[in-house]
């Protein structure tokens, strides 16, 4: 079995199946992404309390729901690193934080976008903004630290540890930041509060999420893909797949 | 005592060492040579455990880790002569009577200094301190790296008679420096490029 | 247990012959907190209200000060080598060396603030909820600033990332302890906030020197 999860962990191999389907998940994302946009700003009915802007939902929140899960994967992938010593793990964490701290920004932005019009500023310390903000410190930090610390061997080790102390500290922070916001704002409409939502309106949401893991997953394939060459430059499949290329 | 198989290691993506394999015996001395860059620190440090960067077999059969003079000597500026031979002591869990202490701070040629913050002694002298966790412990094996630089004449010959005195009680030493050792002991040498 | 007690004595004594090293982030301390009128005005009335948040990270940012010194000096003269050569528990190390930091870092800021306390206008009610929060929160800011300095030690400049890295943390302190002192201000109860610092302090207790001591291997690592 562990035979398995090391050929798993070959960067070669990796490479190779990548590869393959880097183009069809690169495209079938992008038409999901595509079509799930048409369908929320053309075919969803205006909501009866938000009007129009709420269609900026459907990229707020896949946004939000892909920056937790990403750092969740990178915690995953720093503790395969730290336990097999799995290289291809340590490349999925230096990789999954810039695609991670991007996602995270958008999520800020979007959301701000939506306060403007429902609250009539470009920012709210809201509990979902407030923690989004402080997910997108933490990445900020993984990739402060490893920026830092570029030049050394033990830069892979140093992050993996920071990742996994962030992911254990994150349900610590998400619970505090909503306990801080009930204190300052009792009586509370919270911004991303979803009452039951007729299927017209969940449905694109679920394709809208589904679209973005997929393009998630095909960016995250590509910078992978980049840094395994970058590493292996010196080995001999790369050299002959350059040339081949 | 020591057993080391196949041992390589990469830095900064240059190969150091490869396919490296020796003993240590006890009662031998293992001398390592070679220019700047060779690899000579970053073998010890393997040997020893704080380099993880490497691969073959390395085994040791001893029963205390072995005490090890760097670069870094491990002594504290702020602290005096005796305070930081205490703490080599506390380190190790090992009791150190104060007479021990006494005597390797007069073996140093320290005396006088006992109670000097090691920011106010030159720099052999606080390779002297440095030294002095050899000789208020017991331990089978002793690692140094460049023991003798900053050293002058007099701590030159003491320090030979140091690692004679060990070699004869059947402790092994690994050390790296280009100083020709001059003990009544044959030394294996080991050459990095 | 030997090199517990021996490690804190040593710390202390280096950090008793070097004072300044201890004294800089009390007084950067204060003079924060000072900036505050400056900038806002000297009205009582506003200052008392937002005191809490103010003193608090105030007390935030001279502690990530002084956790650059918690390993570097031991890291640059090998000392730090030599722990890990040595076959003792680097989490005992690590615990030694919080408390160390709490003792010269920690534990003087919960003196200071009465003072901070009298400069912006806090009621007794506030002074001793502050006074206490800090009290059971400074030991949590010395295990989770550890885990920062532990994995920045080896770094040329890393007194700014170690703040990067590890305000994040404090996050969740900073929001009950602040909590707790307006509670207290509001004349309510404020053992909910007690046991909820507690707790973070206990789960801190477990787990931080785990990460400090594995980052700290890291740092020798070399």
């Amino acid at each position: 079995m562990f035979n398995w999860l090391h050929r798993l962990g070959s960067s070669k191999i990796f490479f190779e199946i990548s590869g393959r389907w880097q183009v069809s998940l690169l495209s079938l994302s992008l038409l999901m992404l595509a079509g799930g946009s048409v369908w929320a700003l053309l075919f969803v009915p205006p909501d009866y309390q938000q009007g129009n802007s709420v269609r900026i939902m459907y990229i707020h929140v896949p946004a939000a729901i892909l920056a937790q899960s990403g750092y969740v994967m990178m915690a995953g992938a720093a503790a395969i690193f730290l336990i097999w010593r799995i290289k291809l793990a340590d490349i999925a964490v230096k990789c999954i934080a810039p695609v991670g701290a991007s996602i995270t920004f958008l999520a800020l932005v979007t959301g701000a976008i939506w306060g403007k019009p429902t609250w009539g500023a470009w920012w709210v310390w809201d509990a979902r903004l407030t923690s989004t903000l402080v997910l997108f410190f933490l990445y900020v930090g993984v990739i402060a630290l490893r920026a830092a610390m570029e030049r050394q061997a033990s830069a892979g080790r140093a992050c993996a540890i920071l990742a996994l102390v962030g992911v254990v500290n994150l349900p610590v922070i998400k619970f505090s930041v909503e306990w801080w916001y009930t204190l300052h704002q009792p009586a509370s409409f919270s911004l991303m509060e979803k009452p039951a939502m007729p299927a017209e309106m969940w449905l694109p949401l679920l394709v809208m999420v589904f679209a973005f893991y997929l393009f998630f997953f095909a960016i995250l394939i590509l910078r992978i893909r980049n840094e395994i060459l970058v590493r292996e430059k010196n080995a001999d499949w790369v050299k002959r797949w350059l040339e081949v290329r | 005592m020591l057993q080391v198989l196949n041992a390589g290691c990469e830095r900064d993506g240059r190969r150091l060492f490869e396919n490296l394999s020796f003993t240590l015996a006890p009662g031998e001395l293992l001398q390592v040579v070679g220019g700047n860059g060779s690899g000579k620190s970053t073998l010890i440090r393997v040997l020893l455990g704080l380099y993880t960067d490497c691969h073959g077999d390395i085994e040791w059969a001893v029963d205390k880790a072995p005490l090890y003079l760097g670069h870094r000597l491990g002594i504290k500026q702020s602290l005096t002569v005796i305070e930081n031979l205490r703490w080599f002591g506390v380190l190790r869990e090992e009791p150190v009577n104060e007479f021990r202490i006494d005597e390797a701070v007069y073996k140093l040629g320290l005396t006088g200094f006992e109670d000097t913050f090691c920011a106010y002694l030159s720099e052999g002298q606080r390779k002297r301190v440095a030294l002095g966790q050899f000789l208020i412990m017991d331990n089978p094996c002793w690692v140094m790296d460049e023991p003798f630089s900053a050293i002058d004449a007099d701590g030159l010959s003491f320090l030979m008679a140091m690692l004679q005195e060990h070699l004869d009680v059947n402790g092994g030493i690994i050390i790296s420096t280009h100083q020709s050792i001059t003990i009544d002991r044959p030394i294996n040498t080991l050459a990095l490029q | 247990m030997n090199l517990f007690f021996a490690s804190v004595q040593r710390d202390l004594l280096v950090h008793f012959r070097h004072p300044s090293e201890v004294l800089n982030p009390l007084v950067f301390f204060i003079v924060v907190i000072s900036l505050f009128p400056l900038g806002i005005g000297p009205e009582p009335g506003q200052l008392k209200e937002i005191a809490p948040g103010i003193v608090w990270v105030a007390a935030l940012l001279a502690t990530l000060m002084s956790m650059d010194s918690m390993f570097r000096s031991d890291f640059e003269d090998g000392s730090l080598e030599q722990v890990v050569l040595s076959e003792q528990s680097t989490f005992t190390f690590v615990l030694a060396k919080v408390v160390s930091h709490w003792l010269l870092s920690g534990l003087p800021l919960v003196l200071l603030m009465p003072l901070a306390a009298l400069l912006l206008f806090l009621d007794e009610a506030g002074v001793w909820a502050l006074t206490l929060s800090l009290l059971l929160v400074s030991p949590t800011l010395s295990l989770l600033g550890g885990i920062g300095a532990a994995l920045t030690v080896g770094l040329p400049r890393g007194g700014l990332l170690v703040t990067i890295l590890v305000m994040p943390f404090y996050v969740p302190v900073l929001v009950f302890a602040t909590a707790m002192v307006h509670a207290a201000e509001a004349g309510s109860d404020t053992i909910g906030y007690v046991y909820s610092l507690l707790a973070i302090l206990f789960g801190s207790l477990c787990l931080a020197p785990i990460a400090t001591a594995a980052a700290l291997n890291l740092a020798t690592d070399q």
